[in-house]
């Protein structure tokens, strides 16, 4: 039974367990003390915040500092950092929440973002005690503001490639730094900066660099399309003097640290994507409410309907797995002792442990958010376009996210490989999963899935997770070691893999639901029913893609037929479903479940 | 110093009301602590810090109450009270919450009861100066600022958006207004304090009453929502034909003249 437990909570485990709807943490599981941070993030946001905003994107930066020490007097950024050096230590979930609370702010969640999650971690997990003891208590207060400077202009997705070197003076007491960091969030007033930079050309080593070291200076603002409230700079490193004390980690090892913040970054840039999404629907469906057309107000137009609806849908969905991800730490982290907890080394790992999970949550909710700010600016129509609202912000503030902390495109190949990487190492038994699939095929009979509610959405979960791996293995049959260059295909793996992260943990979400209360789980219900059933149409047309691009002839057509076999369902009608789920939010003027 | 609140859940202030069945349905609302008693919990920490003491939060309610008293705990207050009436009470007016707290306040040493000017639900503003009355000690309502030195307490009053300056005693009940402070977001340290802070439960068998004792003596014969509001009109014409119109509008179609 224990076995079976440990299993669950693997990473990339999802994709050939079984899991229970108990076992998974979904938002209805919220503590009151869990709700509570949420609404002091949220009154602080509205009410400090939101009516600075105009000021923080024509860069008056002396607001956004003055608004993180604010946030620190209030704990809103110590929460990841222990108890011991002055921070909060509360669980992922909480610090999850303020970051959601926080997108609402625009640019300004990115400065908080920055500080709390790429800038200040790296000395959380990473740090020695003197370095902890030195920095953490500060950055948890706001007194000091961090940031984090791998980018460089020769070295985005290859961060490895990076040019800035480092070399030991003759005292043996400073590394001497020189190179230049690109588009470094929170530039304009971080005091301190995690910096990597190769130790003697090939040492690639992170520091802890202040910004009143010598030779320590940084460029001129950027000018950039969205997110202005955020100070984004070159950060110059000319002889730049930093102590032998201030590397972070083990030199040579800076690229475990990298890796380990970029999965962090990925899930909190996630949940980011989830709040603004919330947003956008609201100022949508108030908006559609209020607007009115030859005398109706658009929202009762069933096309407006549709995109109110897909927009609630998709954002379920996303919110549903990207918390299942925080859950999933949660679980793990719930089985270390207190030493190790404060130990931010055996923190990192229990992320690293779900970097899929990661990659996926990053991939599909920085999509979602696009979806939903693209379609919040469609249903404003023309006035979606005028600055004075807050959508035409909401549009160009979102497309940096399928962009920084990994590409989407990196994002999604890492997916197939990891997991590629896991069932060798003999993680996951994907290898003997799909062979037995692979027989099971052969004798398959189409099933009938019943009429009880999420009876078909389990259903098609079920197959879709027989779909992936038929179409994993085939191309990893075909193209072995070579799979690595058919990056379409690894990319379409990759998106049938995030559908069904995505449409398992909106069915398991519901049935927790339904369990506790099948008449307040109704709008859920219909949530689900609509992705399952467009998720698995797309898992589909991912899945054909796949086998026609690997295989021909008798062996394409026997797969084909397989792929028949397991996607046989009836349809359900999602044109009626959205106008049920529309009707809801157009009541409620706001995304509900 | 014995400081009290009154504290009562009331609809959050975004929320649509609409109305079911004759009741107003509470179905997905979300509830905060009325605004009004909010600037009481903030004053009297603000008493506390400065005179020392104890800050006791009291609400009339159900079990759902008890998030917005660990609120009020999270923003500082020392302990809370929930008196819990679900089980004993369909409903109440004024005078039944009058009861209940006389009840509650006998035997206690209050130096000041703080409370909000009005529930932003049904806005009746008696609660506070009723109990006062019950109690036996002195009252201001729409206090706008309050000053403790010794016995003597210094008050500024809104009247009308005039202010009155008042100088009266402890003990003393006051009801906040807007104006008398910002209340504070409650930090994520208090929300963690909290959790641990003493919540008393009580019922109405636990203050020697019964149902009879309390029974509302007035009745809600209907509930129902403001008409719609329309679109505004322009009037058009000649001055002294707008001007005509408008006193016709307002006499026969708004009523109000």
């Amino acid at each position: 039974m224990s076995e079976t437990k440990e299993k669950m909570f693997k990473g990339g485990g999802f994709l050939i367990e079984d899991v229970a709807a108990e076992d998974v943490i979904t938002p209805e599981d919220f503590s009151d003390e869990h709700l509570m941070i949420a609404k002091t993030t949220e009154d602080f946001v509205l009410g400090e915040v939101v009516p600075k905003i105009d000021k923080l994107e024509n860069h008056e930066f002396e607001h956004s500092v003055d608004l993180l020490k604010k946030a620190g007097e209030l704990g809103l950024l110590g929460v990841d950092v222990p108890e011991e050096y002055g921070g909060l230590g509360l669980d992922k979930i909480s610090s999850s929440l303020i970051t959601e609370k926080f997108s609402r702010a625009g640019g300004f969640s990115v400065t908080h973002g920055a500080h709390v999650g790429i800038g200040s971690l790296p000395i959380v997990f990473f740090g020695n005690e003197e370095q902890k003891q030195k920095y953490l208590p500060k950055l948890a207060t706001g007194e000091l503001i961090a940031a984090y400077a791998l980018t460089e202009p020769g070295s985005g997705s290859d961060a490895l490639g990076a040019k800035t070197t480092a070399k030991i003076n003759e005292a043996g007491t400073h590394y001497v730094l020189n190179g230049e960091k690109q588009w470094i969030t929170n530039s304009a007033f971080a005091d301190v900066f995690v910096v990597y930079a190769k130790i003697d050309g090939d040492k690639f080593t992170a520091f802890i660099v202040e910004r009143d070291y010598p030779g320590v200076s940084t460029g001129t603002e950027e000018k950039k399309m969205g997110i202005k409230s955020s100070s984004t700079r070159t950060l110059v490193l000319e002889d730049a003097e930093v102590p032998v004390e201030n590397v972070l980690g083990d030199i040579g090892r800076g690229h475990i640290i990298a890796f380990n913040i970029l999965n962090v970054g990925r899930y909190k840039l996630a949940i980011g994507g989830v709040g603004g999404s919330k947003r956008a629907i609201e100022l949508a469906v108030k908006y559609a409410n209020e607007r009115k057309q030859f005398q109706t107000p658009i929202s009762s137009f069933s096309l407006i309907q549709e995109k109110l609806a897909s927009m609630a849908v998709n954002t379920y969905a996303n919110e549903s797995s990207v918390y299942r991800t925080v859950g999933l730490f949660e679980q793990s982290m719930g089985k270390l002792t207190d030493e190790q907890l404060k130990d931010g080394k055996e923190v990192a790992k229990v992320i690293a442990e779900y970097a899929i999970e990661c990659s996926l949550n990053k991939v599909f909710c920085t999509e979602l958010l696009d979806f939903t700010a693209d379609e919040a600016v469609q249903i404003h129509g023309g006035y979606g376009f005028m600055q004075e609202y807050e959508v035409e912000r909401i549009y160009r503030d979102s497309r940096i996210n399928r962009i920084f902390e990994g590409t989407n495109e990196i994002n999604r190949m890492i997916v197939p490989g990891t997991l590629l990487k896991k069932a060798m190492k003999g993680e996951l038994p994907l290898l003997q999963k799909a062979q037995s699939l692979q027989e099971e095929l052969m004798m398959m009979m189409p099933e009938d899935p019943g009429t009880e509610p999420l009876e078909q959405e389990k259903y098609l979960v079920k197959n879709a997770k027989k779909i992936a791996l038929v179409a994993a293995g085939l191309a990893a049959q075909k193209y072995g070691e070579k799979l690595e260059k058919e990056q379409e295909l690894l990319v379409n793996i990759a998106d049938i893999v995030a559908e069904i992260y995505n449409m398992e943990s909106a069915v398991l979400r519901t049935e927790k639901a339904m369990n506790k209360s099948p008449e307040k789980a109704q709008q859920k219900l219909l949530y689900t029913q609509v992705y399952a059933q467009e998720a698995f149409n797309r898992i589909e047309a991912h899945a054909k893609e796949t086998l026609i691009a690997s295989e021909s002839g008798d062996t394409l057509r026997m797969m084909l037929g397989a792929l028949k076999k397991l996607t046989r369902h009836t349809p359900s009608n999602v044109i009626a479903k959205k106008r049920e789920i529309a009707a809801n939010l157009i009541k409620e003027e706001k995304y509900i479940v | 110093m014995n400081i009290y609140v009154l504290l009562k859940r009331t609809f959050d202030t975004e929320e649509k009301i609409a109305i079911n069945d004759g009741r107003i349905d509470e179905e997905g609302a979300e509830f905060i602590i009325n605004p009004y008693d909010e600037y009481a919990v903030e004053e009297a920490i603000n008493l506390r810090d400065e005179h020392g003491g104890e800050v006791t939060v009291v609400t009339i309610g159900e079990e759902e109450s008890e998030k917005q008293l660990r609120t009020a705990l999270a923003m500082g207050a020392d302990k809370a009270v929930l008196i819990n009436t679900e089980d004993d009470l369909e409903d109440g007016d004024q005078f039944t919450t009058v009861k209940i707290l006389e009840a509650f306040f006998e035997g206690k040493e209050a130096d000041i009861i703080l409370a909000g000017n009005v529930a932003i639900d049904e806005a009746s503003g008696q609660v506070g100066p009723r109990l006062a009355e019950r109690l036996d000690i002195p009252y201001v309502t729409t206090i706008t600022s309050i000053s403790v030195d010794g016995e003597t307490v210094q008050i500024e009053r809104d009247v009308e958006g005039d202010v009155e300056k008042v100088e009266t005693s402890l003990p003393l009940l006051v009801t906040c207004q807007q104006g008398l402070n910002e209340p504070r977001y409650p930090s994520l340290p208090g929300i963690m304090k909290a959790k641990k802070k003493p919540l008393e439960e009580l019922e109405l068998d636990d203050l020697d009453l019964d149902e009879g004792d309390v029974e509302a003596k007035t009745k809600t014969v209907d509930i129902f929502l403001p008409p719609e509001k329309e679109a505004g009109k322009v009037l058009e014409g000649e001055i002294d034909d707008q001007v005509k119109e408008l006193v016709s509008l307002l006499r026969n179609e708004a009523k109000v003249l």
